[in-house]
């Protein structure tokens, strides 16, 4: 079967020599699909934790009643900056690192098409979070010392023209969004054009691996869905700097045109984060319940089906504008039509799972947890594209909970399933089992204490983005008890960390496939060699390792 | 399972990596103009003080029919080049660069009377923002197109461009048409619809 290769001689990639300032050189000139993914991941990561930072002194004043921790205008800083770097500079680089990482290993090809885009898009990524972060010191340029953008994540008009938000500070937001919008566009194209012109022999479309499927809708989203924000953006510099009027009512303009263009990407947005989510756990879950995908066509076809939706669902997030009837009742209507596909897919892992020789390591254990944490999001969902209902709670803390459980009780933790199941191929080692069951429990645990009371307490009334709240309403339990989940999520957190470094160092030796699983990736050395396969692969079926490892009984046929 | 490394992966593909980028490209920047020409027509007729567009907005008749042109001459550019005759895609080339430049030396004009004559600027009223925004946007455009054409037809002219080229020559006639195709959306609807 396997035919001997001829002799190649590559560079030893492996070992930097000359010290740390010619590794750094490595890392920093790489054009390597796997650095990149790396570099994308630990970025993530490294803003992940300063993303916490700022949620933790948010709930910390939300503790009590009339707590004074920070100002009225710090607070906004927090949670604008909060929600933009969980969304670009978290969701995004370690979404699309992992697809960096792992697209071009499944379908067997060398790197991805364009290499050097791809460092043109971390390189635009990093340097636009740098951006975002220096507001901190030069915000009001001029004006005086330091501040950061406070105008919310979605930052609506007219909110942010002159008049409103003065100094520098709003165009930091605008500006590093505006960049990292292109790296992110940039590097969607790449990933369209390797998965369509570079797949090994043998992969067809119908046997390329779930996660390449669903990357691959994610990245023709994002080609559609991020140039309007970009547009918008540009918009907005030319209103601010210029003196525009797309979003100056006062001259004509609109400033509902705003939201109505933000959440044009701002929906498919959620899903390009969110559908790489289920492209993990859709290659997670049926390897650690030993059984093929369950119906694998509807999987697919579901996951088409929710990238077209999901440019159609935009309004849903403006119901309190006064749309008016028609066309409040068009986009309820595609709301709940989207929950028919994600459902379909709840369904197949389900039924994965069933009759499954289920294996609870730690990946499997995110996996788990996603499962029932996403269902809860997505029942939220469907509550809040009903119009009346949406009309009483529309920015409430009910908002606030649902999208938590879509980003960080479904998105964080099939991410952390992910780093816990790819990790042994990065770099060799296995992540330990023992301190990653803390790390999922503590992570379950601290995740719905901090999230679930923010249901109740948004029924009853509580609006987002307050700053404070008096005594006598009835908050202060739920809110309490939402601020006591931080610590167990921030040691989760800690334990991780420590796993990582301990792992790094000390972790038990992967070897090629440490988890018996069945895609490409697994075919390599760990970490794989810089030119990934020593032969091209060629495939037969979806699971080229099961044919491999049961040649009397390949899948083949079954498909 | 793994299996020869001497045959040709990208043999068994129909489509180069390169056209895939440049279509992905295109849906791109056709989503980016689509906002702004929605941005146009949802702002007709709203600006509350003048100058309106049928006062001061005549088609510019020589522009379009330059601009249109030139989508032939770089169609022939690169069909010369295929043909292995690289000195007269070189004179296509030219020609291309030549007829663009006829655009946006009209362009020019047209902006320079708006500013000077009728006094529209940017921040004038609603309908000088998303006209300047508009056809600016495309104007920039074309002038991306320009020196990428304008190196192509250098390269040609020092024979340094070969007939082995002609792909990536052909994906710049693409990025060209699609830069003439907006166009034909921003005259309906700036010179036409607007008007």
């Amino acid at each position: 079967m396997s035919v001997v290769a001829p002799p190649i001689t590559v560079p030893d990639v492996a070992v930097p020599r000359g010290g740390l300032l010619a590794a750094l050189h490595e890392w920093v000139v790489t054009v390597d699909h796997k650095r990149l993914g790396i570099m994308y991941v630990v970025s993530g990561l490294v803003f992940l934790l300063i993303a916490g930072l700022e949620a933790s002194v948010i709930r910390w004043q939300l503790a009590a009643a009339g707590n004074t921790i920070v100002s009225p205008q710090v607070f906004n800083r927090l949670f604008t900056v909060h929600g933009t770097t969980m969304v670009f500079l978290v969701g995004i680089p370690i979404v699309f690192g992992f697809a960096n990482y792992l697209v071009p290993l499944m379908i067997g090809a060398r790197d991805l098409a364009f290499p050097r885009l791809n460092a043109f898009g971390f390189w635009v990524f990093l340097f636009g979070g740098l951006l975002l972060y220096f507001s901190f010191l030069g915000g009001d340029g001029l004006y005086g010392a330091g501040s950061a953008p406070d105008v919310g994540w979605f930052a609506y008009a007219p909110l942010t023209g002159r008049a409103f938000s003065p100094g520098n500070s709003t165009d930091y937001w605008n500006l590093s969004i505006l960049v990292m919008g292109f790296g992110t566009v940039a590097t969607s194209i790449n990933l369209i054009a390797t998965t369509l012109t570079m797949r090994c022999r043998g992969m067809s479309l119908g046997r390329m691996p779930l996660y390449v499927w669903m990357m691959l809708v994610v990245a023709g989203m994002a080609v559609m869905g991020l140039p309007p924000l970009s547009a918008a953006q540009i918009m907005l510099l030319l209103d601010r700097f210029l003196g525009a009027h797309f979003f100056d009512t006062q001259a004509g303009g609109s400033a509902v045109m705003w939201q109505h263009f933000f959440w044009f990407f701002g929906h498919p947005e959620v899903y390009i984060l969110m559908v790489p989510g289920f492209a993990m756990v859709s290659e997670i879950i049926p390897v650690f319940s030993r059984k093929v995908i369950f119906g694998y066509p509807m999987v697919v076809a579901a996951s088409l089906a929710i990238g077209f939706l999901a440019m159609t669902v935009w309004a849903h997030h403006m119901f309190a504008i006064g749309m008016g009837a028609p066309l409040n009742s068009a986009f309820a209507a595609s709301t709940m039509l989207i929950a028919i596909p994600t459902g379909i897919k709840i369904f197949n892992w389900v039924a994965t799972m069933y009759g499954g020789r289920i294996r609870f390591a730690t990946p499997m254990l995110f996996a788990c947890a996603f499962l029932f944490q996403f269902l809860c999001a997505g029942l939220t969902g469907i509550i809040l594209s009903v119009v009346p209902f949406n009309w009483q709670l529309t920015d409430s803390y009910f908002v606030v909970a649902h999208f938590h459980f879509v980003l960080v009780g479904s998105l964080i933790f099939t991410i952390f399933g992910a780093i816990y199941y790819w990790f042994p191929k990065a770099t060799g080692r296995l992540l330990s089992e023992r301190l990653g069951r803390w790390h999922f429990w503590l992570f379950v645990i601290g995740f719905n204490l901090t999230f679930l009371p923010m249901h109740w307490v948004g029924m009853l009334g509580m609006p987002r983005r307050i700053y404070t709240y008096p005594a006598d309403r009835g908050w202060d339990l739920w809110n309490l008890i939402a601020s006591i989940g931080v610590p167990f999520q921030a040691a989760a957190i800690l334990i991780f960390l420590i796993n990582v470094v301990v792992s790094l160092r000390q972790g038990e030796r992967a070897g090629r496939d440490p988890w018996d699983a069945w895609t490409l990736e697994w075919a390599t050395a760990s970490p794989p060699p810089a030119y990934n396969f020593e032969s091209a692969p060629v495939v037969a079926s979806r699971r080229p390792l099961w044919d491999l490892k049961h040649p009397d009984d390949p899948d083949g046929p079954h498909e | 399972m793994i299996g020869d490394a001497r045959t040709n992966v990208h043999a068994v593909h129909p489509l180069s990596a390169a056209r895939v980028g440049m279509v992905g490209l295109i849906v791109a920047e056709a989503a980016l103009f689509a906002v702004f020409v929605v941005a146009y027509l949802y702002d007709l007729g709203k600006s509350v003080s003048g100058p309106s567009p049928s006062e001061v907005l005549s088609v510019p008749v020589l522009g379009t029919v330059c601009l249109l042109s030139s989508s032939v001459t770089v169609a022939l550019a690169v069909r010369a080049l295929a043909r292995g005759a690289v000195g007269r895609s070189s004179a296509w080339l030219l020609a291309t660069v030549l007829l663009a430049a006829v655009f946006l030396a009209g362009t020019a004009a047209e902006w320079l009377r708006l500013i000077t004559r009728d006094g529209l600027t940017i921040g004038t009223n609603l309908f000088g923002t998303t006209f300047y925004a508009l056809v600016g946007l495309h104007a920039s455009h074309v002038i991306v197109g320009l020196v990428m054409l304008a190196l192509l037809s250098v390269l040609a002219w020092s024979r340094a461009l070969r007939p082995a080229h002609v792909e990536r020559v052909e994906l710049v006639s693409w990025y060209w048409h699609f830069v003439d195709g907006i166009w034909i959306v921003v005259l309906t609807v700036v010179y036409v619809i607007g008007r």
